[in-house]
């Protein structure tokens, strides 16, 4: 009793925090300690989230259909990558750093280029993406690979289990817990990739009507498309706890 | 000659020497203890027996098969249990059989009257952390016994459970050896859990590790349960103790 009284106020607590945020920022923007034009009230940006509803709609849907893509062959090519580096141990000794170094440079600089090189439209976007998710995925899963128990991989040697088999029934399965941990990461990097890149060059796109309302100074439109942008990376991360949840059964508490 | 032979087994690791020349035997239906201190090469043995390492002189020999460095042949059981956190009991009961390339409904089905047997019926769909560790243990050895009803290598199957589980494991153990008798080769360093559970026992000494006796245990099988207040007991008891 007393510890479910307990989660509720710990579930509680961050969503007050929340709301006296903003309670706070609506009553400075009423009484007019903040110029109206440059912090718009949180009931303005309501507003124009609500006035703008169907075109937020569609950018997002371009601006996650590239952050899926991306992420797809983030997920493919790190997947790949993991698998060769963790059979081949020369080929991890040779790429490892050089994937550490891919790391170094920064996303916003790499952004124009691939628009030089690619064009508006969604190929550099999704190249983008594939670049700053593959990282974490990749990483997890070598690590996850190379954690296996090494009892456990005798154990199966000892009755006779290929390499095949020893990756099927132990190494593959026992990446997950990292697997959906850098997951996590990568679908929140995947949607700010795709609007980092949107901002650079694009037809359509969240990032692409950032820089619109940014240029017409309309910030009640800049916080919605912000909060937006949040809220879908948050419902994103949820998803992908959600799907850890059902793929991993023997996580879950005893029955 | 049936069962398992084991001829001047030499190995060292690296400079160290290990094992110097042991030799052992393993009839059919045996429960063989190899009874000795940490450290003198009980486990190195048994991952040579089983094919993981080769040995740098003499034999292993199954059935009259030269099976020395080749694993797959005996089922082998390490000191935990092993059992995969994300497949359930019987997935990872089936694990060899899949391993061999039997189909996971076949398998299942094989499988399925032994639970029973071993006293785990109603753990087929559980995960392993939602057993106790001796249940865990018995999972462990059914899967072992799915692997091969020849010879089975058991590497301190009881070491970790607490002293209370593993009397009743011991009362267990025995039972189901007496349904299915399997040939067994034993490592353990707990002198009454060798003399309660075998037919003979090898004392394995010194560093490098040699066997310095073989003690035949003549009591009846099944035994029974005060086994080990008896005086014939005590007797072995000490005859080990003045060796080791």
């Amino acid at each position: 009793m007393r510890k479910k009284l307990q989660s509720i106020i710990s579930k509680l607590l961050p969503a007050a925090a929340v709301m006296l945020l903003l309670i706070v920022w609506q009553a400075a923007s009423t009484a007019g300690l903040v110029a109206g034009f440059m912090l718009p009230s949180p009931v303005e940006v309501m507003k124009a989230f609500a006035a703008d509803f169907p075109l937020l709609m569609d950018n997002a849907k371009v601006t996650l259909l590239e952050a899926f893509a991306g992420l797809a062959v983030g997920i493919l090519v790190g997947f790949v990558t993991a698998v060769l580096m963790d059979y081949f141990d020369w080929l991890y000794q040779a790429v490892y750093p050089l994937i550490v170094l891919t790391q170094t440079v920064p996303t916003v600089a790499i952004a124009p280029l691939l628009v030089l090189w690619f064009g508006y439209e969604m190929l550099p976007k999704v190249i983008l993406i594939v670049i700053v998710t593959f990282f974490p995925i990749t990483v997890s899963l070598l690590d996850g690979f190379r954690a296996s128990d090494k009892d456990t991989v005798s154990l199966l040697r000892s009755m006779g289990a290929s390499n095949a088999q020893i990756f099927r029934y132990v190494k593959f399965p026992g990446a997950f817990g990292s697997f959906f941990a850098s997951l996590r990461i990568s679908v929140s990097y995947a949607v700010v990739g795709a609007v980092i890149s949107e901002w650079l060059g694009g037809f359509n796109g969240l990032g692409v009507y950032m820089t619109r309302v940014k240029k017409a100074f309309s910030f009640d439109k800049m916080f919605a498309v912000i909060f937006l942008i949040s809220a879908i990376s948050l419902l994103l991360m949820r998803a992908v706890n959600i799907l850890q949840r059902i793929s991993m059964p023997w996580e879950e508490e005893n029955r | 000659m049936t069962g398992l032979e084991v001829s001047g087994i030499t190995f060292a690791y690296e400079e160290t020497p290990v094992l110097a020349d042991v030799s052992l035997k393993l009839r059919e239906h045996e429960l063989v203890s190899i009874l000795g201190a940490s450290g003198c090469g009980k486990t190195t043995l048994f991952h040579i027996i089983s094919g993981l390492m080769r040995p740098q002189q003499g034999k292993v020999v199954l059935n009259g098969k030269d099976i020395t460095g080749c694993p797959g042949r005996v089922s082998y059981m390490m000191q935990k249990d092993l059992l995969l956190p994300y497949r359930t009991i019987e997935d990872n009961v089936i694990l060899p059989l899949l391993l061999k390339g039997e189909k996971k409904k076949e398998a299942r089905m094989k499988v399925s009257p032994h639970f029973e047997e071993f006293g785990l019926e109603g753990t087929q769909k559980k995960y392993p952390r939602q057993l106790s560790g001796g249940m865990r243990q018995r999972a462990a050895l059914l899967r072992t016994y799915m692997f091969s009803r020849d010879v089975a290598l058991l590497d301190e199957p009881f070491s970790a459970l607490d002293t209370l589980t593993k009397s009743g494991m011991h009362r267990w153990y025995l039972d189901v050896m007496d349904k299915i008798h399997l040939s067994t080769l034993f490592i353990t360093h707990d002198i009454d859990e060798a003399i309660l559970l075998s037919d003979r026992i090898y004392l394995l000494t010194g560093k490098p590790g040699r066997v310095t006796e073989e003690i035949v245990i003549k009591e009846q099988k099944p035994r029974n349960r005060e086994f080990n207040l008896t005086e014939e007991f005590l007797g072995y008891k000490r005859r080990i103790l003045e060796r080791l």
